[in-house]
């Protein structure tokens, strides 16, 4: 069943230097219980859509078109008092130094605490013992509720703010680089954990990141974004092993692989465009080597290749074609 | 030129910290409180050599390089470049070995001066030496490093402030920064980690040229091992304060020994479908340096670990030509052959 689905979402900055077309058309489903990545470089919109989700955008931010669709209903109109309601109660974020974001001189479970009676018309009793519900819920011992965060490590940290996210019974989580500042081991078992989670909560899933590699464990689909578009969308398996977007084929090979052969991949040449005067066209075509003249006179459509797997470009595929 | 020529003998190094205490801690505790971020550590690194140092945050990584460089003191053991030991209290020799040895730092947002202009970030070093005369000199060889780490036309970046860059650009001049008065030997800390993966495999493969070129040696530090699998000669396995497991690249990756290596290896993230992956995740986290578990320092987070790994630490031996692991896993094995 489709939980969330966005229609052709815009999100523009207003800045002095002009408009930033940060979110330029985004669309994308997501059903219950399923896992969404949403990946690309620094500066192509992911965070922007995220933002735009639940209403975080910075005063500059407007989204100015499309539909944000929660359970069927448009919430990308609302005013802001009733998307308050929907901050955490539905719709909660992890945010990327999360670590950070707990207050340094409060209690764990206090903090915890203070959003679900924020949230929910329960006494404060009762949202402590809700805090060491969810402590368990993240793996960590309930007693240490009364633990100040720097009595914590960073992935303990983590696990609190996943259980803070998770204080209300959200329908949809968003992770914005949830384990970017966490070591290996421990982003390992952070995502092992959202994956848990997930499955026995049936809620939905975003996970923002730059880092490709590591949706393969965690989400059932992929969304690969640039410059504030949506240049592939598919599954696990569909962006993996048969992208049709040479940005998402481009991407993916910047990773090394240890199970193929050991070459050094070629960089992308050229940074990602400035989003006030995109390029005309696709505006992955100044960096893109297959670009022909359509490229930049005509913007390519979305183009279906199966059931859930679409990509955006006048020459999909066109990298299998060389030999 | 010769191959195997050794550059950088690490041996026995030791680096400790105090932790602060208050005073009444102080007064009443007799006992120091100690961090052993580098707990007795050989390493050796030849010309033209690529050896990558790996392991989570808080393994003394980025210590060890430092220590390298005399940028931490060292508390015990030595330092030998180009066969001579290096004499950290005699000023004058130090200042010779940074010549010839330099660092390449993380973020290159903030290794870069805001305020300054390429051309004076990447020319002070030779100011500080004395090595230039004129300016015209001094332009020349800045035009020249720059030009050697890939920014090319050196004379359209002499003139840029920082924040003109983008951030691969940024690395690179930094790079230029520290070749620019011709080093043997360079310790780069991490540095690809603050780049977005496009830009990424340009600076690992301006770092490969180097070595080509140049014979540059490089002590590569990373937490991810397929960075380091996909750059380096050699690889070492940190784990708090002590290397576990060093050995060709390809070993390493592919024929790993210790279950710390090979609990890093599977959960590596790959970008391949695999739902049913065999991951070990460890669980906890790295223990706190100020207090090493007793026995082999990963015996506390170790699905093998038996009773002698808590009593008796494990020695760094070798199991076959140039692979070392310091695991009783395999000493018994080694004993046995």
């Amino acid at each position: 069943m489709e939980l969330l689905k966005i229609n052709n979402l815009k999100t523009y900055f207003e800045i002095s230097a002009g408009t930033v077309k940060a979110v330029d058309g985004v669309s994308f489903s997501l059903n219950y219980g399923e896992s969404l990545g949403l990946v690309g470089e620094s500066g192509c919109g992911k965070t922007t859509t995220a933002l735009s989700i639940n209403r975080l955008l910075p005063q500059e931010g407007k989204i100015l078109g499309g539909e944000i669709l929660l359970e069927g209903r448009d919430i990308s109109k609302l005013k802001e008092s009733e998307i308050k309601k929907l901050r955490w109660n539905e719709i909660s974020m992890i945010f990327q130094g999360a670590m950070n974001a707990l207050n340094p001189v409060m209690k764990i479970g206090d903090q915890i605490a203070e959003a679900i009676v924020l949230h929910k018309k329960v006494s404060y009793k009762e949202a402590i013992k809700r805090s060491k519900e969810l402590f368990e819920l993240v793996e960590l011992e309930p007693e240490r509720i009364t633990n100040y965060p720097h009595e914590f490590s960073g992935g303990m940290k983590q696990r609190a703010m996943i259980a803070m996210a998770l204080a209300c019974d959200p329908k949809l989580i968003i992770g914005d680089e949830p384990t970017t500042a966490l070591d290996v081991m421990v982003q390992a078992q952070i995502l092992n954990l959202l994956d848990k989670l997930r499955k026995e909560l049936n809620m939905g899933i975003i996970i923002i990141t730059h880092d490709l590699s590591i949706l393969g464990e965690t989400c059932d689909k992929i969304a690969v974004m640039y410059a504030g578009k949506i240049a592939e969308f598919g599954t696990v398996e569909d962006i993996y092993n048969n992208n049709m977007h040479p940005y998402t084929n481009k991407l993916l090979s910047s990773f090394p692989n240890i199970h193929k052969e050991k070459i050094i991949p070629e960089p992308i040449e050229g940074v990602p465009p400035d989003l006030i005067n995109p390029p005309s066209g696709c505006r992955f075509h100044p960096r893109c080597p297959y670009a022909q003249d359509i490229c930049a006179k005509e913007e390519p459509m979305m183009t279906k290749v199966s059931e859930g797997h679409e990509y955006a470009c006048h020459f999909g595929g066109v990298f299998n074609e060389k030999e | 030129m010769k191959k195997n020529e050794n550059i950088v003998d690490v041996k026995g190094l030791k680096v400790q910290f105090d932790i602060k205490q208050s005073f009444l801690q102080e007064i009443f505790t007799k006992k120091r409180k100690i961090v052993k971020a580098v707990d007795g550590v050989d390493l050796k690194i030849n010309k033209g050599e690529i050896v990558s140092l790996v392991g989570e945050s808080g393994s003394g990584k980025t210590t060890l390089g430092k220590a390298i460089l005399d940028l931490v003191p060292v508390t015990e053991g030595e330092i030998l470049f180009k066969g001579k030991k290096i004499d950290f209290s005699n000023k004058k020799e130090v200042k010779k070995f940074r010549h010839k040895a330099q660092m390449i730092f993380q973020d290159p947002y903030q290794s870069l001066d805001p305020k300054s202009l390429v051309i004076d970030a990447v020319a002070e070093p030779l100011e500080i030496n004395n090595l230039v005369k004129t300016a015209e000199e001094r332009k020349e060889k800045v035009i020249k490093a720059l030009e050697d780490s890939g920014l090319a036309p050196g004379e359209n970046f002499l003139y840029r402030f920082p924040y003109e860059l983008s951030g691969g650009q940024r690395q690179r001049a930094a790079i230029a920064g520290s070749l620019i008065l011709n080093p043997d030997f360079i310790v780069a800390d991490e540095p690809v980690s603050m780049l977005d993966v496009s830009v990424r495999t340009g600076i690992l493969k301006l770092l490969l040229g180097l070595k080509e070129s140049r014979d540059l040696a490089f002590l590569f530090i990373t937490h991810d091992l397929s960075l380091a699998w996909l750059i380096s000669d050699k690889i070492a396995i940190m784990y708090l304060g002590k290397i576990v497991e060093i050995g060709e690249s390809d070993e390493i990756i592919k024929k790993s020994l210790h279950p710390y290596t090979q609990a890093l290896l599977s959960i590596m993230p790959i970008p391949e479908v695999h739902k049913n992956r065999n991951r070990k995740v460890l669980e906890g986290e790295i223990p706190n340096p100020s207090e090493i578990p007793k026995g082999c320092r990963f015996n506390t987070r170790c699905v093998h670990a038996f009773d002698k790994c808590k009593e008796v630490e494990p020695k760094l031996i070798e199991i076959k030509d140039g692979h070392f692991v310091a695991c009783h896993l395999f000493e018994e094995e080694y004993n046995g052959i």
